[in-house]
């Protein structure tokens, strides 16, 4: 029966890791992530040892004891001296894991001396990264999913980063001590990078701090963490370590890039680039509550909405404020004004909804003031 | 009344009640109450398509339900004591269910007390900035600072359209004056000072009455018992008066912010198990004076309510210190 | 009243009204069977959507409603009522009682149940959907931003809560009061302390969950901020209050079932259980440490860092009690005289995978570790180590143990073992795989995961359709064994079981100890 006992799940253990599965904690790149892979291996290899001779005994007595052998009966049922053995030699065993337990936390908790500071902000279902900058030049955007609908409906092969990938990911320079300061704005989420080893809750009305130091350029990916509604599986974490050099660069580009939108925002664009800039910004930002087709789902349908075919200033005050107390959320933080145009014209003349209405980017602007 | 648990003598037979619809039909009242008011809650704060609304009739008609069986529970409970069949061993049966029956309860103030222990210990202090994660306060409460009574919602350190960006349930709008007392002067005027009195001799007056019953003086105990429903019922409408003082004379509501939270649930739920522990106390005055139910050595009904009323007076102590005084 | 040997009334009424320990006994056990088929079949759909990559079956939204009355279904409606059913059956006939302290109450309990379950399962069809925020219901998750059904899922713990805690009370009067003459407190077998110290827990706790949902009710309805920090409250706040009952509750779950196992192992040992008075002690300890150890479920919400060493520090302490729990059984085989039915093999079956999962709760419990284990699979398999190789196993153990003595009539042994074999193995598929996937970092509760899991997922996803129809097996032999099983009149069904229950005649009577009996000998000697 032993054999048994054991030998299943070794079996299978064995044919399944034939196809190259990862079965265990990625000892990560960083100084962290390898203490915590070290403290995990040594107290699970603890356990095993434990387990191994507590049933090493039980098991012999399956074998020996049994009665079809003819075993009789010992009446023994006492002994403080075991009892008082094995109830400290294990407190004692514990101590040699609190050890390193105890100074690894402390040094995760250690977030002094910080070069650079990232407000991370968990959205139903996105990343808002925000580098907190000195001189006030905030860089901030999104990070949402992009992996397509179809590839999740299983219209169309899946990707090799299925579900795992963003269109904007989080950049951070390598060799540099990176603090992370992360909240929420709805529910709680949790911003988890298993290579990091950082995971930290994000709580909305608090902030929460973490660090790393990635020694290593590369892309790193993780997920959300915290149940966090529908969607909370399709929230996925996405950091390019880039070296320094590389990430001062990255940073000019984004202020240009922040410049040249708003420049845009002053121009006319014509209804083909609205309805295609709006139709990439509705599939990011709003198929997920509103369907593809705009049949609705945890949002109201748009196709034949009356609220989108009817007037433009209500239509407008919905997507730039959202509807407190529901999922539609407030995007006049999350989109620019030309995108803003850009969803709306195409809510405004997608899924059948011929208004022909054209939504220019100056509108917006003015809606907004006014 | 007193038997020793690990001794029973096996001479009494333990009274095991035949079959009883009581169970069911109290299941019932309790679930038509839950339901209809569930669905009261969700129109009044969801909003619902018609506007003919039954739940008001559901919840009435299960808490009338209700009520009428637990009544009928308690009578039959007295008349099978009267009958004599509660041997010492069952009426030790049911010294246990309502000891422990209060322990529960002290363990549902204990959420509350516990509550307002760490907003007032540890998340009000961090989210003025203090602790280990202290940037939160100028990147997302600007400037709040905070005291107790707090002088202001962190909601409204941010203000305007940017108050509803993070993930709360409405305006939060701060008290204009605390309940504490306000000056020391004026401290004869200030009623939670007053109800403390009365609960504290609500609990000694009903004492009394215990010790009456054991003596076998009917008329004193009445009397005292009438004193301590007397004084409970006065505690309950200053309690009112309380309450129209904070809601409509200070602005103090339950959107107050976590001041108005902590306020109006522990001293609402006080005064609601003031206001049973009342009835109780109400029924078995009127038991003694109409049926002169009770005696020097079985008067278990009065016991059990006035260990509940005993309980209701602690956590009043305990709710004047953390809620009022502190 | 009336005659002292009088059988059941007929009818429904039977049911309805019954104040009988066994009648009410076999409700709570049938009711948390059905339970245990709507949260088993909950698992399934789960099981089924993540079978392979993609959204196949499900909405993501829908999975969130089963994941989320998946946990509560068995947690709340599967495990519990069965071990407060299996006590109702046991506690009197083990200390020698007529019956339950307060019958009617005892009735109450039972009955307040089904309705509850039933309002919990109607939000499935209401509009919003059914809770979908985890059997955790972290705000604001729950609050702000859940469907309207949540107001009867409030309403529904709240009723769960006073179910639990009346039939705590029960217990705990008829434990203090009844025993019969000589059955003194270190005489009790160790099933009736671990439920005595059981319902302490529930007692103490039970009140919590109900003041943290009534919070919710007010913040959702009445615009309190409890857990808002917009208004000076706290999201973490609501996990404070939800684990300190939370934490017990998962020691509520598994004390009886180390109680079911301290019978069954020395019954097949022909021994008497190793340690008594350790075992109490260990379970007094263990039941103490619980309300001490609640946030090690919050080491990443940014607790300050001594708050991190203390939960961490008294955590792992736990398993040096649980330790000599196991110890103590292993010791009670040792040099027994061993035989394998079905209630035994379970209760090895339960001590190997229970401690299996002991072992990585004891690996959660390390903080800076945590913050990689943490709301992935890894915690996800831990839990059902526990619970289903635990507490459900030796809910199982219990009922092929007892079940002969319940209807006079022998189970299957043969269909017994096949069950065995194929939930072990079945079992394992299932979970084990688990602990895979979630070091290589799936989270839980997400409806669609990265390529790198699908082996293990579609593995898991076999495991658990295999050990889902075993359990319809075991249904099978159950109601086969009541129908037509032989039968036995023997006191003692097994030459080694020991207690009062196994003074009584087979099948045991509508009414047993009307008159106590006189206890001389000490629990589990011969
Ligand atoms: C029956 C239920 C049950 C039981 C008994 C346990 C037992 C334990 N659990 Fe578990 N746990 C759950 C049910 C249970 N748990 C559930 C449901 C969750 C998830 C909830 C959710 O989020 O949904 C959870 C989650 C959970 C977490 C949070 C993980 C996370 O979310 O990040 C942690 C962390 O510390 C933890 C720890 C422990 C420990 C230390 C024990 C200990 O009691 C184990 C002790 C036993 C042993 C250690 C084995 C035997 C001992 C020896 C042989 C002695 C020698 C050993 C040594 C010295 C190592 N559990
Ligand atoms: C004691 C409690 C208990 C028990 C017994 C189980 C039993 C099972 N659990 Fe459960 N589980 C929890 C408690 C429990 N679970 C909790 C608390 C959670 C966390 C929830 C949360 O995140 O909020 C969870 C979460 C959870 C998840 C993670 C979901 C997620 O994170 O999204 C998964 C996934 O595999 C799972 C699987 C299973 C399986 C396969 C079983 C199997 O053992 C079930 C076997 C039983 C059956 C299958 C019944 C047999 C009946 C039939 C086969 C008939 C079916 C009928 C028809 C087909 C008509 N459980
Ligand atoms: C998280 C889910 C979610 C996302 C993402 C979302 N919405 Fe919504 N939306 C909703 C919900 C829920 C409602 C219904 C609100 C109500 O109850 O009034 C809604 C309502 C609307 C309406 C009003 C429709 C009507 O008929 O009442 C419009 C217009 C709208 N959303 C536009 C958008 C746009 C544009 C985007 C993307 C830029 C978007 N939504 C993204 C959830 C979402
Ligand atoms: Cu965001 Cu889960
Ligand atoms: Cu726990």
């Amino acid at each position: 029966m032993g054999r048994i006992f054991s030998g299943v799940p070794l079996a299978l253990f064995a044919s399944f890791t034939a196809a190259q599965n990862q079965v265990n904690m990625s000892p990560g790149v960083t100084e962290i992530g390898a203490d915590i892979f070290e403290l995990h291996m040594l107290i699970m290899w603890i356990c095993v040892v434990i387990g191994v001779a507590v049933f090493a005994v039980m098991f012999y007595s399956i074998y020996a004891h049994r009665k079809s052998r003819g075993h009789e009966a010992s009446q023994f049922h006492e002994s403080t001296k075991v009892e008082i053995a094995w109830t400290v030699v294990p407190f004692l065993i514990l101590i040699a894991m609190a050890v390193p337990a105890t100074s690894t936390l402390l040094e995760v908790y250690d977030n002094d001396e910080a070069e650079l500071d990232v407000l991370i902000t968990g959205h139903q279902w996105k990343w808002k990264y925000e580098y907190l900058d000195e001189t006030g030049e905030n860089i901030s955007f999104f990070s949402n999913l992009t992996t397509p609908q179809e590839e999740i409906y299983n219209t169309e092969a899946k990707g090799d980063h299925y579900l795992l990938e963003v269109d904007e990911p989080l950049v951070i320079p390598t060799n540099t001590k990176v603090r992370f300061l992360i909240t929420a704005n709805d529910v709680i989420h949790s911003w988890w990078v298993p290579e990091l080893a950082v995971k930290r809750d994000a709580i909305p009305g608090f902030i929460n701090e973490a660090w790393t130091r990635v020694p290593q350029e590369g892309i790193y990916r993780g997920q959300c963490t915290e149940l966090c509604g529908a969607y909370h599986g399709f929230m996925p974490v996405v950091v390019h370590a880039v070296s320094p050099e590389e990430f001062q660069a990255w940073q000019a580009a984004k202020r240009g890039a922040a410049q040249a939108e708003s420049q845009l925002a002053l121009q006319t664009l014509s209804a083909d680039e609205l309805m295609a800039q709006g139709k990439a910004v509705y599939e990011t930002a709003c198929v997920a509550c509103h369907g593809a087709q705009g049949e609705g789902g945890i949002g109201n349908a748009i196709a034949g909405s009356s609220v989108v075919m009817g007037d433009l200033s209500q239509h407008m005050a919905i997507v730039a404020k959202g509807v407190a107390g529901t999922a539609m959320q407030a995007f006049d933080a999350q989109l620019n004004e030309v995108e803003l145009a850009a969803v709306l014209t195409y809510q405004r003349n997608a899924f059948g909804n011929n208004t022909g209405d054209i939504v220019q980017p100056g509108d917006v602007t003015g809606m907004n003031n006014g | 009344m007193s038997s020793n648990p690990s001794t029973a003598t096996g001479h009494e037979k333990y009274y095991v009640p035949e079959s009883s619809s009581l169970a069911v039909r109290a299941t019932i009242g309790l679930l038509l109450s839950v339901f209809g008011g569930g669905l009261m809650l969700n129109e009044m704060t969801y909003g619902s398509a018609d506007d003919a609304s039954y739940s008001g009739w559901v919840l009435t008609a299960g808490l009338v339900f209700f009520i009428l069986t637990l009544t009928s529970w308690f009578r039959t409970v007295i008349k099978e004591n009267i009958a004599g069949l509660n041997s010492g061993q069952v009426n030790q049966s049911y010294v246990l269910g309502m000891f422990w029956f209060i322990f529960s309860e002290v363990m549902f103030f204990a959420a509350f007390f516990g509550t307002l222990l760490y907003v007032r210990q540890l998340a009000g202090p961090w989210l003025a900035g203090e602790g280990e994660g202290g940037r939160m306060n100028d990147l997302l409460w600007p400037g709040f600072e905070f005291t107790w009574p707090p002088s202001i919602t962190p909601q409204e350190t941010v203000g305007g359209a940017d108050a509803q960006v993070i993930a709360n349930n409405g305006d939060f709008v701060s008290q204009e004056k605390s309940m504490a007392p306000a000056d020391a002067h004026a401290w004869y005027a200030w009623l939670p000072m007053w109800n403390t009195i009365i609960l504290l001799s609500s609990s000694a007056t009903v004492h009394v009455a215990h010790t009456a019953i054991l003596a076998g003086d009917r008329a004193k105990f009445n009397r005292w018992l009438g004193i301590t429903v007397g004084l409970a019922l006065i505690f309950l409408g200053l309690q009112a008066a309380e309450y129209y003082e904070a809601y409509v004379l200070y602005g103090l509501t339950l959107n107050s912010g976590i001041y108005g939270s902590t306020f109006f649930m522990l001293t609402g739920f006080h005064g609601f198990h003031v206001a049973m522990g009342m009835t109780m106390l109400l029924i078995q005055l009127v038991r003694s004076v109409k049926n002169e139910h009770f005696t020097a050595s079985d008067h278990f009904g009065f016991e059990a309510s006035s260990w509940y009323w005993h309980f209701v007076d602690v956590v009043w102590v305990f709710l004047f210190l953390f809620v009022y005084i502190l | 009243m009336g005659d002292h040997h009088h059988g059941p009334a007929t009818g429904v009424t039977r049911w309805l009204f019954t104040t009988n320990h066994k009648d009410i006994g076999t409700m709570y056990l049938w009711f948390s069977f059905a339970m245990f088929l709507l949260g088993g079949f909950f698992a399934m759909v789960i099981r089924a959507e993540l079978f392979q990559p993609g959204m196949q079956l499900v909405e993501p939204a829908f999975f969130n409603q089963m994941t989320t009355l998946h946990g509560l279904v068995m947690v709340f409606g599967a495990i519990m009522p069965s071990f407060v059913g299996l006590a109702n059956w046991l506690i009197p006939m083990m200390i020698g009682a007529p019956d339950m302290a307060l019958p009617r109450m005892n009735n109450w309990s039972f009955w307040i149940l089904p309705p509850a379950f039933l309002m919990l399962a109607s939000t499935l069809f209401m509009e919003g959907g059914a809770p979908a925020f985890g059997w955790t219901f972290y705000a604001p998750l729950s609050t702000t931003y859940a469907p309207p059904s949540v107001t009867f899922f409030i309403f529904a713990i709240h009723i769960l809560g006073v179910s639990s805690i009346m039939g705590s009370i029960n217990i705990i009067a008829t434990v203090m009061n009844m025993r019969a003459p000589g059955m003194t407190y270190m005489k009790m077998p160790m099933f009736v302390w671990t439920w005595l110290i059981t319902a302490f827990l529930l007692v103490a706790v039970m009140p919590v969950l109900a003041g943290a949902v009534t919070m919710m009710l007010m913040d959702i309805h009445f615009g309190t901020s409890f857990f808002s920090a917009a208004g000076g409250g706290d999201p973490v706040l609501f996990q404070h209050i939800f684990w300190f009952f939370g934490h017990p509750e998962v020691y509520i779950i598994i004390l009886p079932a180390f109680g079911v196992v301290s019978q069954i192992i020395p019954a097949f040992s022909r021994k008497p259980l190793f340690g008594y008075a350790s075992m109490v002690y260990a379970t007094a300890s263990i039941a103490f440490l619980s309300f001490v150890v609640w946030a090690h479920h919050m080491y990443t919400v940014g607790m300050p860092v001594a708050g991190e060493l203390f939960f961490m520090y008294a955590t792992m302490l736990i398993a040096v009690p649980t330790g000599v729990k196991v110890f103590n059984w292993i010791s009670t085989m040792w040099r027994g005289s061993l035989s394998f039915e079905t209630p035994m093999l379970f209760s090895i079956g339960f001590l190997v995978l229970f401690t299996l999962g002991g072992f990585t709760g004891l690996m959660l419990s390390i903080a800076p570790a945590d913050f990689q284990y943490h709301d992935t699979y890894f915690v996800v398999a831990h839990f059902h180590y526990v619970m289903v190789a635990g507490a459900v196993f030796s809910m199982t153990a219990a009922v092929y143990y007892w079940l002969p003595k319940w209807c006079g009539r022998m189970y299957s042994e043969s269909m017994g073992k096949i069950h065995f074999w194929i939930s072990f193995i079945g079992f394992n598929i299932t979970f084990f795989p688990q602990h895979f996937v979630g070091l290589a970092g799936m989270p839980r509760r997400i409806p669609d995961y990265a390529l790198q899991f699908a082996d293990f997922n579609m593995m898991s996803s076999i495991g658990a359709f295999i050990y889902g129809a075993s359990q319809l097996l075991f249904l099978y032999n159950v109601i086969a064994t009541i129908v037509s099983g032989e039968r036995v009149s023997d006191e003692k069904v097994w030459d080694g079981a020991e207690g009062l229950e196994w003074t009584v005649p087979t099948p045991a009577p509508y009414h047993t100890f009307e008159e106590p009996p006189l206890v001389s000998k000490p629990a589990g000697t011969f």
